[in-house]
């Protein structure tokens, strides 16, 4: 096991070095440093002098990959490549654009974005797994014939199901920016319940932690309650169920004893992939709220052209995302003994 | 005519979809999940919807200089022909069939004594001598006359239908999945006539803060969100099926070497890919504006651009799955088969793996389609999307967002790009469904 974890973290390096490459490709070689510095100057009327200076201030002033005018190994220190990326490896993410430290940014914002986003997993799960649940439920109502419980479907029951879905499938068409805007407005304007927007220190968060958490819950319920409702089914149509429903279990004992634990693993898996990225926050969640966590930060950073910090940013995300795959992997280890890591 | 870039992908689209259609015509296998897509009532209607669409998006595809035009702009068909919504801008806001501007104004009267109120807007009801109480009536027996139009020219329709063949008419009329399809044919036909008529004579969704029609700004948008949808994955579908089948097929290094490339795009967050990427366009383009001589070329190079980073974030998936299903086939009997009887690999690949991996890159096809067209929406909303000229239904919502504020609110812009995303949406959620249910083997049976 300890084996297995050393490897993929290992493993891991190879891939964050791709991103880095990735991102230094994107970043330095696809535009020089010279048209950032233009870029960020205004268009117009900019000097020479201005664009060595801007680049001076912000360490661009050094050959992107070798640098042939410095001694030993300076050649390759000396230069943008070693300066910009190797110091991501360390978690040293430098100076923003507007001269703000970016290690302390994401510390001090990382906390608001995981107040919002974790809430909103959670009970989204919770709500999604009973609303998949209650349809596996009436798509299954038996009836009693003779003694023999006949897999019939009853009339009601397929009925409720197919509303289900279909209310499943129209919840899924709606944008997202519909159900902000519109939670904004009733709940916030017209029923003046909670602010609109807003972030504050400590407890006196929640009031305004409640909308959009309430808001990326319903959001995400279409997609989410459709999604486990297959896994379910999935689960339902397999032999132990059969085996269960022979021996005389009613219907919800057979869905909450046996289906629901088997349909957790994938689900559970699921969720742990993800674990490690709420750090990052959620974009427009965070800018329509006026949450002054990562998700806001990164679109701050875009519109005022911060390449610093988006750098900072996408580095961080894959870190994230390989911490997430790497638990998935040992989750599933915990959570079904089939699995062995090898 | 004028070939814009994004119009000459749409039409190639079409060309191989046309070439596929007639490569696929006769083949039972794909008969069979056809016919059923063709039973199912939903399926269908939802596919006439779709084709609606379609439809407007590729009369905006034609792009030409008007010979008469003194400004050298680049209009497409569709602007053409609604040159009078595209010239009868407002001032500011008005609501819709409104007469008079949202906003109060200071206005010269006749006698030359200035006033403090509503003025009537320029061209929305224009032709009404007393709006207070003559609209009602006028927007009702226009919307009835434009309704009648539509519906009269669909009646003719099916009686041409009769008169020509009256046994196939009788095997349609008996149908009751074409009944819902000429039922909603008949509406979207009369509804469209009527809202045509009437726009003709009021802003039939208001107009926005500069004045312009909002109804036109929507219908517009509808081009916009299917190039999203199509070209993105026209663009990243032959990476995801070169890629996926070989990793699959060869395993060794090829498969590692595909696999650390997704797992590498994968692992960085897509929204920040995008976002840099649209950075590093803006960076570009911003350093070789001779390029992009008018706007309309500069919004379009920026469209594709984003199609293309899209494509390039989201093959990843696609590719994963088909990966594993190629593992899963290259076992099978009938390719172990192949090969011993020394079929080359190529022809291997091209002939048993890649036809039996095609109903799963159909169903993501589908599948993606819809959710293009939201993340569209939300990326223009973060500023990474299409370019703020250009007419799209997130440009439309990052608009309208600041005003919910105002009161009376402006709820017609949001409505519209509500109702019109929506219906594409939805409508392509339900042929989404219905597609996936015919062609994935696991589901038939299912349900």
């Amino acid at each position: 096991m300890t084996q297995y974890i050393i490897r993929r973290l290992l493993y891991s390096l190879p891939l964050l070095m791709g991103v880095n490459i990735l991102t230094f490709v994107l970043f330095f070689v696809v535009n020089s440093p010279d048209d950032m510095a233009r870029m960020q100057l205004g268009q117009k009327h900019v000097t020479e002098q201005a664009i060595a200076n801007w680049k001076q201030q912000h360490g661009y002033d050094v050959p992107l990959l070798w640098n042939n005018g410095a001694q030993g190994e300076k050649k390759i220190t000396d230069t943008i490549f070693y300066q910009k990326s190797v110091g991501l490896f360390l978690f040293r993410f430098g100076v923003s654009e507007s001269g703000r430290n970016i290690g302390a940014d994401i510390k001090e914002r990382a906390w608001p974005s995981l107040a919002v986003a974790l809430p909103t997993l959670m009970v989204g799960l919770l709500v999604n797994i009973c609303s998949a649940l209650m349809m596996v439920l009436f798509r299954n109502s038996y009836v009693a014939k003779d003694g023999v419980y006949a897999a019939s479907r009853s009339g009601s029951g397929a009925a409720l199901e197919h509303a289900g879905i279909v209310l499943c499938v129209i919840l899924m068409s709606i944008s997202s920016l519909f159900y902000i805007i519109g939670g904004q407005f009733v709940i916030g304007k017209v029923l003046r319940l909670v602010p609109i927007s807003g972030y504050d220190d400590g407890m006196a968060a929640i009031k305004f932690l409640v909308l959009p958490v309430l808001i990326g819950v319903f959001s995400g319920i279409g997609s989410g309650a459709r999604w486990y409702r297959t896994l379910f089914l999935e689960e339902v149509g397999k032999d132990y169920v059969r085996t269960a429903r022979a021996k005389g279990l009613s219907e919800t004992q057979t869905l909450f004893r046996h289906v629901l634990p088997n349909a957790m693993i994938p689900i559970l898996t699921g969720v742990v992939v993800v674990l490690p990225q709420l750090f990052m926050g959620s974009l427009i969640m965070e800018s329509f709220f006026s949450i002054p966590g990562l998700g806001s930060y990164t679109i701050d950073a875009i519109n005022s052209q911060d390449f610093a910090t988006v750098r900072a940013m996408v580095f961080l995300g894959s870190v994230l995302y390989m911490i997430g795959l790497l638990l998935t992997d040992i989750s599933y280890t915990l959570v079904d003994p089939r699995v062995r890591l090898s | 005519m004028i070939i814009l870039w994004t119009d000459a992908l749409i039409y190639l689209l079409i060309a191989v979809m046309l070439a596929l259609g007639l490569y696929l015509r006769g083949k039972e296998h794909i008969q069979r999940p056809l016919q059923q897509i063709g039973c199912n009532k939903i399926g269908m209607v939802s596919l006439v919807v779709l084709l609606f669409f379609v439809l407007i998006g590729l009369l905006d595809s034609v792009h030409f200089k008007p010979a008469d035009d003194k400004q050298n702009e680049i209009v497409s068909l569709l602007d053409y022909w609604a040159t009078p919504l595209r010239e009868h801008g407002e001032k500011t806001y008005s609501a819709p069939f409104a007469t008079t501007l949202y906003s109060k104004e200071m206005m010269m009267l006749e006698d030359g004594s200035m006033q403090w109120g509503y003025p009537r807007l320029e061209f929305g009801g224009r032709h009404l001598t007393n709006p207070e109480t003559e609209t009602i009536p006028d927007i009702l027996q226009k919307a009835l006359y434009g309704w009648a139009q539509g519906a009269s020219l669909i009646v003719f329709f099916i009686f041409l239908m009769w008169t020509l063949s009256a046994e196939r008419y009788q095997r349609l009329t008996g149908n009751s999945t074409a009944k819902a399809v000429l039922a909603v044919v008949f509406v979207i036909v009369s509804c469209s006539y009527a809202l045509i008529y009437l726009s003709g004579y009021y802003h039939v969704f208001g107009t926005d803060k500069v004045g312009e029609d909002v109804f036109y700004q929507a219908v517009k948008s509808i081009r916009t969100g299917l190039v999203i949808g199509t070209l993105t994955t026209l663009i990243m579908l032959p990476m995801a099926i070169i890629f996926g089948i070989l990793a699959g097929f060869f395993r060794g290094w090829v498969d590692d070497i595909i696999q650390y490339i997704y797992t590498t795009l994968n692992s960085i967050p897509g929204v920040l890919l995008i976002a840099a990427s649209i950075l590093m366009v803006q960076v570009y383009m911003a350093n070789h504006e001779a390029d992009f001589t008018s706007v309309i070329v500069r919004a379009d190079m920026r469209l594709l651009f984003l199609c293309m980073i899209l494509g390039v974030t989201s093959w990843t998936g696609l590719c994963r799955l088909l990966r594993a299903e190629t593992l899963k086939l290259r076992e099978m009997e009938y390719v172990q088969a192949a090969s011993a009887l020394g079929v080359k690999q190529g022809a291997i690949l091209l002939r048993h793996i890649l036809p039996n991996v095609m109903h799963i890159v159909l169903i993501s096809v589908v599948l993606d389609f819809s959710s293009l067209v939201l993340a569209e929406a939300v990326l223009s909303y973060i500023n990474i999307g299409v370019d703020p000229t250009s007419y799209s239904w997130g440009n439309m919502i990052n608009g309208a967002r600041l005003e919910m504020a105002r009161e009376p609110i402006v709820w017609w812009s949001l409505t519209a790009a509500f109702v019109f995303m929506f219906a594409l949406v939805l409508a392509a959620n339900l042929f989404a469904d219905v597609v996936q249910d015919a062609f994935d083997p696991r589901r038939s049976g299912n349900e």
